[in-house]
C-alpha cells in the first residue's frame, strides 16, 4: 500500500553540514567544465572519495562502532544532494554508501561488518551492484548466475551486466540461485559479497553511446568462495534485494541526474541579460517550470527520507518518487535544447551545446536504471490496490 | 492535531455537502440548499479557524489548517470556505467584525470612470455574500447587495462577472497591508491549489475504484497493464499536486508566501491536467454523464486550472524572480521551502 507523503524539513543539525560541503565540493570541480560534471554519479574518482571520507562524509547513515557516523538518511539527503548539485564525480564510492553498507549493516555478520563497514566508510572499499544479467533485465528474478555448495564454502559461475563501476570496483554483492531452477523465481535466490580479484572473474567495461566506460560485464568462471561470502541467509535473497532497491530508489540522485545542466542553463541567461538583451518570457516561464517541479519533487523525496529515517521501508513511495524525478530530469534537457535553439540568430554558449548534447544522449537510461519506469508504474499500480 | 483536523472536517461535509446538495447548490447558489449548507459549516466553527484565540478562533496557521482547504476540494464544495476563512483571519488580525455571510475574492478588480466598480470572473461569486477586492484606494470587503452579477464559466459554475454602481456605503475597508507580502491573488492562487489537490484526490480514488469493479474482456479493467500504468501516473501527480499546496500552506500563519503560491499552482494546475483526462479517460462513457459524480471534480479541476493565474502566470513569475536574483536552482527551492 502506499502511505501518504507528508511536507518535513530537513533538522537542522542536518543542515548545518550543508555549508562545508559546498565549499569542499564546489572548489574539488571548480575546473571541470560543465559537460564533465553532468555526468555526476557516473565520474569516478577515486582520490575525491577518499577525501570525503577523510572528511566524515562517507557512510553518514552508517553504525559508530563500525566506522560509520550514525548520522541517518537526511544527513546523507544533505550531502547527496549538495554532491549531486556541483556535478562531482562521485561513482567510486557511491554505490557502497547508497546500498553496500546499508545492505551489510542490515544483513551482515558481525565478522563481515569489522571487515567492510569500516573500509567502506575510509573511501577505501568500492562496491558494484551484480544484479542484472543478459537474460534478466526487469525480470530480475530469472537470473541465472549460480551458486552450488562445496566442501568449505561456494563455486560460482554465470555472467553479469551493466554493472556500474566493475571495472573499478574491490567488491560486488552479486544476487544469485543457490538452489532450484529459474522457474522458481523469487525462491532460492541468494546474496554474495566477491571479491573482485578472486581467479575466475574477468571483468569486460561496454562503452555507451556518448563514449565513455560506466559499465561492464562480469563473468564467473567456477570463481571459489568462502563461507564468509554468503551475506544474509541462503535463499532470502530476493527479500535483500527488495530492501536494498529501496534504498536505491528513494534518494536524491533521482532528480539532479540534469542539475548541472540546468544551473549553467540559468547562469547564461543571466548573462544574456546582463548583456543588455530583454529577458525572453519564454525563458521565464520555463525557469519556472523547472523551479516549481524541482521544488515539489524535492520536497516529496524528502518526504520518503523522513520513512527511511523512521525505519520504514517506502517500496511504493519510492518508485512514485522516481518516477516523476526521472520524468524532470527527462525534460531538462529536452526543454533547454528547445529554448536554446529558439534563437537561431544568438552566438550559441558551445560547453552549454556540449552539455546540451551529452545529457540527451544518457538520458535515456534515467528512467531504466534502478528499475524502468514501466516496472515502477506497476508496483505503483499494485501499492494503490489496482490488480 | 492535523489528523484530528482532517477528519473532523470531513464528518462534517461527508453530511452537508454529499454529491446531490452539490448539485442543487449549483443550481440555485443563493437558495435554501446553499444557505443551509452554510450554516452548518459556520456553526462548526472552522470558518474562524484562523482567527485568534481571543477572538473566537482556533488561532490556527495554514500548518494545522490546511486539511480543511484540501477536503473542500474533495467534496467539491460549491462555496467560498477558504476564501472565507483567510479573510476572516485577516479582519480579525485587524478587530474588524466580519460578516457571517459566505466571502469571495476577486483575482482583480477596477474603479472605472463613472465611479462604478468592476470585478470579473470571481471565483465563488454567485455563492458569496461580500467580495474582496483589492482597488486603487486599499483593500476593500464589498456587500454583493446591490450588486448585479452574472454567471461567467461554463455550466455549474458559480463564478461571476460583478458590477457594483459605486463603492458601497456598507463596504468594510481593511487596514492598509504593512506588510507587502499580502497579495490576495497569490495567496487565493495557494489556496486553489489546496482545493485542486482534494479533488485530484477524489478523482484518483474514483478513478481506481472504477477500474476494479469496471468488467471488460471477463475481468476487471485495472487489471490491464495499459490501464495500470495510466493510473499510477495519475496517482504520482496527485501526489505532487499535495506536496505543491502542502509547501505554500505549511506556514504557522495566515500569511503564503507568494512564491510558494507560485509553486503550488503552476504545479497543481499541470497535475489537473493529467488527473482529469486520465480520470476521464479510464471512466469511459458513464464519466461524462450529469448524472456521474466524476465531472464534479474534474470540472473543478478545469475551472480551478485558469483561476487566479494558470500555469504560465505563476510560472513565469517564479521564473523571473530565480532568473532576476544569482541563485541556484537547489538554493532558489531550499530557501522558499524554508520560508513557507
Ligand atoms: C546506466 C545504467 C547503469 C546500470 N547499472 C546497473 C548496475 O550497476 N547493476 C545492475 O545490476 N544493473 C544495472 N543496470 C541495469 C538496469 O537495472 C536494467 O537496464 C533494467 O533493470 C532494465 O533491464 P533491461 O535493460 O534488460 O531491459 P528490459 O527488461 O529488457 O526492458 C525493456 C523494455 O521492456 C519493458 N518491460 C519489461 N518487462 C515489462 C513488464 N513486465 N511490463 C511492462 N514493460 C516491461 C521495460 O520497461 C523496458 O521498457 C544499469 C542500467 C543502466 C542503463
Amino acid at each position: 500500500m502506499i502511505s501518504e507523503l507528508p511536507f518535513v524539513d530537513i533538522p537542522g543539525e542536518d543542515e548545518s553540514l550543508r555549508q562545508s560541503v559546498r565549499r569542499f565540493v564546489r572548489d574539488y570541480v571548480a575546473d571541470l567544465p560543465p559537460d564533465i560534471r553532468a555526468r555526476s554519479w557516473l565520474g569516478f574518482d577515486a582520490e575525491f572519495s577518499r577525501q570525503l571520507a577523510a572528511r566524515g562524509w562517507i557512510g553518514l547513515t552508517l553504525p559508530p562502532e563500525h566506522g560509520g557516523h550514525g548520522r541517518g538518511h537526511f544527513a546523507r539527503f544533505v550531502v547527496a544532494e549538495e554532491l549531486l548539485a556541483a556535478g562531482a564525480p562521485v561513482s567510486a564510492h557511491w554505490f557502497a554508501d547508497r546500498q553496500s553498507g546499508p545492505l551489510i549493516a542490515k544483513y551482515g555478520t558481525e565478522a563481515q561488518k569489522r571487515f567492510y563497514l569500516p573500509a567502506i566508510c575510509r573511501g577505501e572499499a568500492f562496491f558494484c551492484i551484480g544484479m542484472s544479467e543478459p537474460g534478466a533485465g526487469s525480470d530480475l528474478a530469472s537470473v541465472r548466475t549460480r551458486a552450488g555448495k562445496t566442501a568449505d564454502g561456494w563455486q560460482m559461475k554465470g555472467h553479469k551486466i551493466w554493472t556500474s563501476n566493475a571495472h573499478h570496483s574491490h567488491y560486488m554483492i552479486a544476487l544469485v540461485r543457490t538452489s532450484g531452477v529459474p522457474e522458481d523465481r523469487q525462491r532460492g535466490l541468494s546474496q554474495f559479497i566477491l571479491d573482485l580479484k578472486s581467479p575466475g572473474i574477468t571483468i569486460r567495461p561496454i562503452r555507451d553511446a556518448a563514449g565513455d566506460e560506466h559499465f561492464c560485464e562480469v563473468f564467473f568462471e567456477d570463481v571459489e568462495l568462502g563461507d564468509d561470502a554468503l551475506i544474509g541467509s541462503e535463499g532470502t535473497g530476493w527479500e535483500q534485494v527488495t530492501a536494498e532497491l529501496a534504498f536505491e530508489r528513494s534518494g536524491p540522485e533521482r532528480l539532479y541526474s540534469s542539475s548541472v545542466l540546468l544551473e549553467e542553463w540559468l547562469d547564461a541567461i543571466r548573462r544574456r541579460a546582463r548583456s543588455g538583451k530583454e529577458l525572453r518570457p519564454s525563458d521565464q516561464v520555463l525557469a519556472g517550470r523547472f523551479a516549481s517541479h524541482l521544488t515539489v519533487l524535492r520536497a516529496l523525496s524528502v518526504s520518503v527520507t523522513c520513512k527511511l529515517e523512521a525505519g520504514e521501508s517506502p517500496v511504493v513511495e519510492a518508485a512514485l518518487v522516481k518516477d516523476l524525478g526521472t520524468e524532470f530530469e527527462q525534460a531538462v534537457p529536452t526543454l533547454i535544447a528547445d529554448a536554446l535553439a529558439a534563437t537561431p540568430d544568438e552566438e550559441p554558449v558551445p560547453q552549454l551545446a556540449r552539455t546540451v548534447a551529452y545529457l540527451t544522449q544518457v538520458a535515456p537510461t534515467f528512467s531504466l536504471r534502478g528499475g524502468t519506469r514501466e516496472i515502477l508504474r506497476s508496483m505503483i499500480a499494485r501499492g494503490l490496490g489496482l490488480r | 492535531m492535523d489528523t484530528m483536523i482532517a477528519d473532523s472536517v470531513e464528518q462534517i461535509l461527508q453530511v452537508c455537502c454529499d454529491p446531490q446538495r452539490v448539485r442543487h447548490v449549483e443550481a440555485d447558489p443563493r437558495g435554501k440548499a446553499a444557505s443551509t449548507m452554510w450554516e452548518v459549516l459556520a456553526q462548526s466553527g472552522f470558518i474562524d479557524a484562523l482567527c485568534p484565540e481571543h477572538m473566537g478562533g482556533a488561532g490556527l496557521g495554514w500548518r494545522e489548517a490546511a486539511p480543511i482547504v484540501f477536503a473542500c476540494g474533495r467534496h467539491a464544495l460549491p462555496l467560498p470556505m477558504a476564501a472565507t476563512l483567510l479573510v476572516r483571519a485577516a479582519l480579525a488580525e485587524a478587530s474588524i467584525d466580519a460578516p457571517s455571510e459566505p466571502v469571495a475574492v476577486a483575482s482583480a478588480a477596477s474603479v472605472l470612470d463613472d465611479g462604478s466598480v468592476r470585478a470579473d470572473a470571481v471565483p465563488f461569486g454567485l455563492a458569496a455574500g461580500w467580495v474582496l477586492v483589492r482597488l486603487p484606494a486599499g483593500d476593500r470587503l464589498l456587500p454583493l447587495d446591490g450588486a448585479s452579477r452574472s454567471p461567467f464559466g461554463g455550466r455549474g459554475s458559480l463564478s461571476a462577472d460583478i458590477r457594483w454602481p459605486a463603492v458601497p456605503a456598507a463596504s468594510i475597508s481593511l487596514p492598509p497591508a504593512t506588510d507587502q507580502a499580502i497579495c490576495w491573488r497569490a495567496t487565493m492562487a495557494a489556496l486553489t491549489a489546496a482545493q485542486m489537490a482534494g479533488a485530484a484526490e477524489r478523482v484518483t480514488v474514483m478513478t481506481i475504484d472504477h477500474a476494479n469493479n469496471r468488467n471488460q474482456f471477463g475481468k476487471p479493467i485495472g487489471r490491464q497493464q495499459a490501464i495500470q500504468q495510466q493510473i499510477s501516473v495519475m496517482a504520482a501527480q496527485s501526489f505532487a499536486a499535495r506536496m505543491a499546496a502542502s509547501i505554500a500552506l505549511g506556514g504557522a500563519g495566515w500569511r503564503v508566501h507568494p512564491d510558494a503560491a507560485a509553486v503550488a499552482k503552476a504545479r497543481a494546475g499541470e497535475a489537473a491536467i493529467l488527473v482529469a483526462a486520465i480520470g476521464h479517460a479510464v471512466h469511459g462513457a458513464i464519466g461524462v454523464t450529469e448524472e456521474f459524480d466524476l465531472q464534479l471534480y474534474t470540472r473543478r479541476l478545469n475551472e480551478w486550472r485558469m483561476e487566479y493565474g494558470g500555469e504560465s502566470y505563476w510560472n513565469g513569475v517564479l521564473g523571473r524572480t530565480l532568473l532576476q536574483g544569482d541563485m541556484n536552482a537547489l538554493d532558489f527551492t531550499r530557501i522558499l521551502t524554508a520560508a513557507t
